[in-house]
């Protein structure tokens, strides 16, 4: 299915991303992560290099335990898909202050460009309002990009959802830190946790 | 849910008013018979938030999420559960968060059901090699100790923990009268 005027990735994680504040951004295993790195490197930023089918999860974890903070997941076509059971355990928990993206290109780019069942079948969108995350829609402008990443900052409306349909070129990739340990504690110690 | 004083066979209640203690405030679950009391009471309580997962690896990574935000959780499910976690359980070590669950086992002792056997008999095995300390309670006199220890292990310690809770303890199902 050959698509016109899709987005590029990096724009469009840049443009949620650019005017974050307070926001924690996760960033799901695979380009996405790389994505949310190219952006800038963040004391807020979680990057993961693996856990596939985790990120929605992480999000909701974090969510609930700071009710206040803007929650956003960054994720992939193919990482969704893996955790799409979490769709429907977000859909029941409805924490306001939790955003998901997927940036959709079809694709698992990562392991050779595989087709991913968006490509032709599944609609994450109809499966993220069917789990009861009443704001999901698709993005297809950068305008809309620009709009969600605005609401990103209201935490008594969410959760939403947006799949927004990507280019799928392979970018350079822009590796963040792959320490875990780190990146956790240094996101707890930016959020006023000192280490046990 | 009333209040009544724990006792040596109320054992669910004893596990809940540990996790109480040790300021657990996020218990996802997939349902099991076994953990239906200390669900309830978790549902009712105002301080922990019960959180149905649809499948048992949901449940570590959002305990992932809780710590980044500052909440200790602990994960329920049934010894069938464990094998869905096995990837997910790669975040403990790599992330070395909390990491606390509760196992209600199937498959063991005077189990009815042949298809919970592989897993039941396994379940340990895949903690052990995915580097989760093993604890098991098959007596209700001892699941208070093995539950404080478990939680203070887990807690302050940093030490990735199952406590396995034997059929022995929560009655095998039955099937047939």
């Amino acid at each position: 299915m050959s698509k016109a005027n899709l987005l590029d990735r990096r724009e469009v994680v840049a443009a949620l991303l650019a005017n974050r504040k307070d926001v924690v951004a996760i960033g799901g295993l695979g380009a996405s992560t790389n994505d949310i790195s190219a952006a800038g490197d963040h004391e807020r930023n979680f990057y993961l290099w693996g856990g596939m089918g985790g990120a929605a999860m992480i999000g909701l974890g974090l969510a609930l335990a700071q009710p206040k903070l803007p929650v956003l997941v960054i994720t992939g076509d193919g990482e969704m898909l893996m955790g799409m059971g979490s769709l429907a355990t977000i859909g029941l928990q409805k924490p306001a202050n939790l955003s998901i993206v997927v940036l959709d290109n079809e694709r698992y780019g990562e392991t050779g460009g595989q087709t991913s069942h968006t490509s032709a079948a599944a609609d994450l969108v109809g499966v993220a309002k069917a789990c009861g995350i009443e704001d999901s829609r698709t993005i297809s402008t950068m305008a809309e990009v620009k709009a969600f990443a605005a609401s990103l900052q209201d935490v008594s409306a969410g959760p939403r959802f947006a799949n927004v349909k990507i280019d799928s070129a392979e970018l350079d990739r822009i590796l963040p830190t792959r320490d875990g340990t780190y990146i956790l504690n240094r996101l707890r110690g930016d959020l006023g946790f000192p280490p046990i | 849910m009333s209040a009544h004083p724990a006792t040596a066979s109320d054992w669910p209640e004893e596990i809940f008013s540990t996790l109480k203690r040790f300021d657990v405030r996020q218990v996802p679950y997939v349902p099991d018979a076994g953990h239906s009391n200390l669900i309830e009471r978790v549902l009712a309580s105002s301080t922990m938030r019960g959180i149905p997962l649809t499948t048992e690896e949901e449940g570590v990574a959002l305990l992932a999420g809780a710590w980044a935000g500052g909440q200790r959780g602990v994960l329920l499910m049934q010894s069938s559960g464990v094998g869905n976690c096995i990837n997910m359980l790669s975040l403990v070590p790599i992330l070395r968060f909390p990491f606390l669950t509760l196992v209600t086992m199937r498959g063991e002792w005077g189990e009815f059901n042949p298809w919970q056997v592989p897993m039941g008999s396994t379940t340990q095995g895949v903690f052990e090699l995915s580097g989760v300390h093993v604890l098991r309670a098959s007596h209700a006199a001892e699941v208070p100790a093995v539950l404080e220890a478990a939680a203070a292990q887990a807690y302050n310690a940093l030490t990735p923990t199952a406590v396995l809770l034997s059929q022995r303890l929560i009655g095998a199902k039955v099937f047939t009268k």
